[in-house]
């Protein structure tokens, strides 16, 4: 995607001319990925035209609960999280990294040709684009490039949504991550419908953005609709499901990793791992070799890994983390706290997704709260250090 | 900035010497020769047998001598089983080096005390050869190294020669032994108490499974040791080697590049910490 | 002329820091004693009637009724005290002690050191203090021993 250039330029796209930015897009190479309806959910996938968009859908999500249901107008973006997050698309579940093949007493490896994925993401919500950053922290650094990663990162073009509506689980007002996409977007669209009207107040956000939106119909906004859009977004700033308390949480969790409170989450706890596939931050993958069975060919696959299994920590011996408390503790405390010193931001952009696809409800914000408030009633709790 | 870290490159075995009944010692040259990987002490490199899998290994070699790269394996699992099998000739995949360093630089001036449990010996020889190549930088130099009984001790000839030397203290202990073993049996730790150096002057650098390595520190530590001036050496999974998978996580650590060689001060809380 | 074990006994680290009155009792019970390479020191079952502070040398502790003969779990040297049977009823070797190197020492005679520690409770506690110094660092070492921290973990 392009640099981003905050050109601070608002315009009006009709509700009917979207389908011109899609036409664009696909003429500039671009295949397009967004919102879906499908198994009943709404799911990221490649979209034909505008009419895949799940119009006229929204979404209830609570602790472990997750429904679509009919509205009366035909918002096109009046959901929020989805259980797929924009990784699957940036960082694939599952690819092969390398193939080889036996020659003489060795063998020759062959890491095929880089294949170029010119992807246009429809109704990316500001925590998947801090998500997406975040990823982008991980993949791409001074020392070490994922150049598939990369690839599909710098040939990414982004249409940002601003959220007119906070899910029952989301937080990103606490998390600093939203509503408003703020960082790096192409295009960033907020719907506003009125009772004779469906338009999109459009803000430019990169050279790349403008120059796809010129070919779409669209003319400079009204100060009117400016506020209508503003409205909103405000609107939805101040309904988030959930909360969070950021204030010093990294060492909060630092000094709290013998809380009881993880022996409590862990007795319900399934370590399932939904959370982590639901996450649009959860980058950790594992690396597979195979062979077929002729013994000639081999390949190295690389897929996307879950902390919660055994495996996960397994040295010889055993698993580092071998009880459900340890693997909580650590998906948790590296998502709010630890990950703060790996990567300088939180691993956590309040979507919610790992509240509403729990299958028994733990609510991270929860968690957090009952640490936070276990050391205000009863410190005691935390045993004073002893020298042993 | 590589970009290749996950391509696996291909090194002949050039020779196989077996070490003790389950541990062997591979000297890997790179196909045409022609390839040299610098490599500090304390680094790992990522070995790959066709079809079966891959491991970490720690390099075991001289970094004066990059083109007989050697690592020491312990044949424990599937691969290292393969790894063995292959033999003189026989090629693997290759990928590294990966990791952090023994301070080698840092312990100049400084007396040198390594502690070495187990195979926990093989990533601190190439630290040793450092020392010992540049011997007039350092002050006194001793190597504590414990196993768990006399026919698991490891690098048999080279130890004899060591022994030998009068600018370098040598001793080392077993866990059990049977009668005709006359050398020490006891914990490598029991062998702190009695090593000369001095303790306000010196670099301790101790690998060997996690609790040798705690109970090692601490008798360090009793002997005037300051935290900032002791190293580990740590494990976990791992997959990538390089801090993309998330499996060698340690706290907010990759032990893969924040490691496997940490200064203790920098860890010493978290090792506290337990199942972490 | 013979030369006291007073002062050779008061340059070991065992006895460091002792009151001088209590290392005069200590000499009472003390002999100078030497073993051979090979020699045994005690055998297990055997009467358990001093203790030795090792001046030089190497000592094996062994125990039978193992594979392939007995094991040796443990080596003493140079500032090592052996033996604390000598301390705790029925007063016996657990042990076989075997001079791996010619090892001289300082042996202490148990029963006349039980005696005076009776007479001089304040002297007991000195040498009581000593000892369990000597006997938590064993504890520590032979718990670290029995992880096997080296075998193959399956």
């Amino acid at each position: 995607m392009g640099q981003f250039i905050p050109l601070g330029d608002k315009l009006v796209l009709e509700s009917q001319d979207l389908q011109r930015l899609f036409d664009v897009l696909k003429e500039r190479g671009y295949r397009i990925l967004g919102p879906t309806v499908r198994d009943r959910a709404i799911v990221y996938d490649e979209l034909g035209s505008v009419a895949d968009l799940p119009a006229g859908w929204t979404d209830d999500q609570n602790g472990g609960s997750y429904r679509i249901r009919r509205r009366s107008d035909e918002a096109l973006f009046a959901y929020a999280s989805s259980p797929h997050s924009w990784k699957k698309f940036l960082l694939e579940p599952q690819t092969t990294v390398w193939q080889a093949e036996r020659s003489g007493s060795g063998f020759q490896v062959d890491q095929g040709r880089a294949q170029l994925h010119k992807s246009a993401l429809i109704g990316v919500r500001s925590c998947d684009l801090h998500a997406i950053e975040i990823q982008d922290r991980v993949f791409i650094t001074a020392d070490q490039v994922d150049p598939s990663y990369k690839s599909r990162r710098e040939n990414l073009f982004i249409v940002a949504v601003n959220c007119g509506q906070a899910g029952g689980t989301c937080f990103c007002s606490s998390m600093k991550t939203g509503p408003k996409a703020s960082s790096a977007f192409d295009l960033a669209l907020t719907e506003v419908i009125e009772t004779n009207r469906h338009y999109f107040l459009v803000e430019i956000g990169s050279a790349l953005g403008e120059q796809a939106f010129s070919e779409v119909p669209s003319r400079e906004a009204r100060a009117d609709e400016k506020d209508a859009a503003d409205n909103v977004v405000a609107e939805c700033a101040r309904r988030m499901g959930r909360v969070m308390d950021t204030a010093e949480i990294k060492e909060l969790l630092y000094r709290n990793y013998n809380n009881p409170r993880w022996d409590d989450v862990a007795s319900r706890c399934l370590t399932c791992g939904n959370c982590t596939m639901v996450c649009p931050t959860c980058f950790c993958t594992t690396v597979e070799d195979f062979t077929d069975l002729s013994g000639k060919h081999a390949e190295r696959r690389r897929r996307m890994d879950v902390c919660f299994t055994m495996d996960f920590s397994y040295i010889h011996g055993g698993s580092i983390r071998s009880t459900a408390r340890a693997r909580y503790r650590q998906w948790i405390t590296h998502k709010l706290a630890t990950w703060i010193d790996q990567f300088g931001v939180s691993g956590c952009v309040g979507c919610g997704r790992c509240i509403t696809w729990c299958p028994v409800g733990i609510d991270i914000t929860e968690e957090t709260r009952a640490i936070r408030e276990s050391e205000l009633s009863h410190p005691a709790v935390i045993p004073p250090r002893r020298n042993a | 900035m590589r970009t290749d870290a996950m391509l696996t490159h291909l090194y002949r075995v050039e020779r196989v010497q077996d070490e003790t009944y389950d541990t062997f010692t591979l000297e890997l040259a790179s196909r045409d020769h022609s390839e040299e990987r610098p490599f500090a002490p304390g680094q790992f490199n990522m070995l790959y047998v066709f079809g079966v899998g891959e491991v970490p290994i720690s390099i075991s070699s001289d970094l004066a001598k990059p083109r007989t790269l050697a690592h020491t394996v312990r044949a424990v699992g599937n691969v290292t089983k393969a790894i063995r099998a292959l033999g003189r000739g026989g090629e693997l995949g290759l990928r590294g080096p990966f990791g952090t360093s023994w301070p080698v630089e840092e312990a100049k001036g400084s007396d040198v005390v390594i502690v070495a449990g187990g195979i926990g010996i093989a990533p601190l020889r190439p630290a040793l050869y450092h020392v010992l190549s540049e011997r007039k930088e350092y002050g006194k130099v001793v190597l504590l190294y414990g196993a768990r009984t006399p026919a698991d001790l490891l690098y048999q000839r080279e130890m004899e020669q060591w022994r030998g030397r009068s600018d370098l203290q040598v001793d080392i202990t077993v866990d059990r032994a049977l009668r005709w073993w006359r050398g020490n049996v006891g914990v490598v730790t029991t062998l702190i108490p009695k090593a000369v150096f001095d303790p306000t002057s010196t670099v301790a650098m101790v690998c060997g499974p996690e609790v040798m390595m705690r109970f090692t520190v601490a008798e360090l530590q009793k002997r005037g040791l300051e935290d900032d001036k002791i190293y580990i050496s740590m494990e976990r999974n791992m997959k990538c080697g390089f801090g993309f998978c998330g499996h060698c996580q340690f706290g907010p650590f990759f032990v893969c590049k924040d490691g496997p060689v940490f200064r203790y001060d920098r860890v010493r809380e978290w090792l506290g910490k337990g199942d972490i | 002329m013979m030369q006291t074990l007073e002062p050779i006994l008061a340059e070991h680290p065992f006895l460091k820091g002792l009151d001088a009155q209590y290392l005069k009792l200590l000499v009472g019970c003390a002999s100078n004693v030497r073993f051979n390479a090979g020699q045994f020191v005690f055998r297990e079952g055997e009467e358990a009637n001093e203790f030795y502070m090792i001046r030089q040398g190497k000592v094996a502790l062994e125990i039978l009724g193992a594979e392939r003969g007995p094991i040796t779990i443990q080596t003493v040297g140079e500032g090592d005290i052996l033996g604390w049977s000598w301390l705790i009823p029925p007063y016996r070797w657990r042990f076989n002690a075997r001079a791996l190197e010619l090892t001289r020492a300082i042996a202490l005679d148990g029963k006349c050191l039980r005696t005076k520690s009776e007479e001089d409770r304040n002297f007991g506690y000195e040498l009581l203090k000593r000892f369990s110094s000597i006997i938590v660092e064993r504890l520590e070492a032979t718990r670290l021993q029995l992880l096997d921290v080296y075998r193959v973990h399956s």
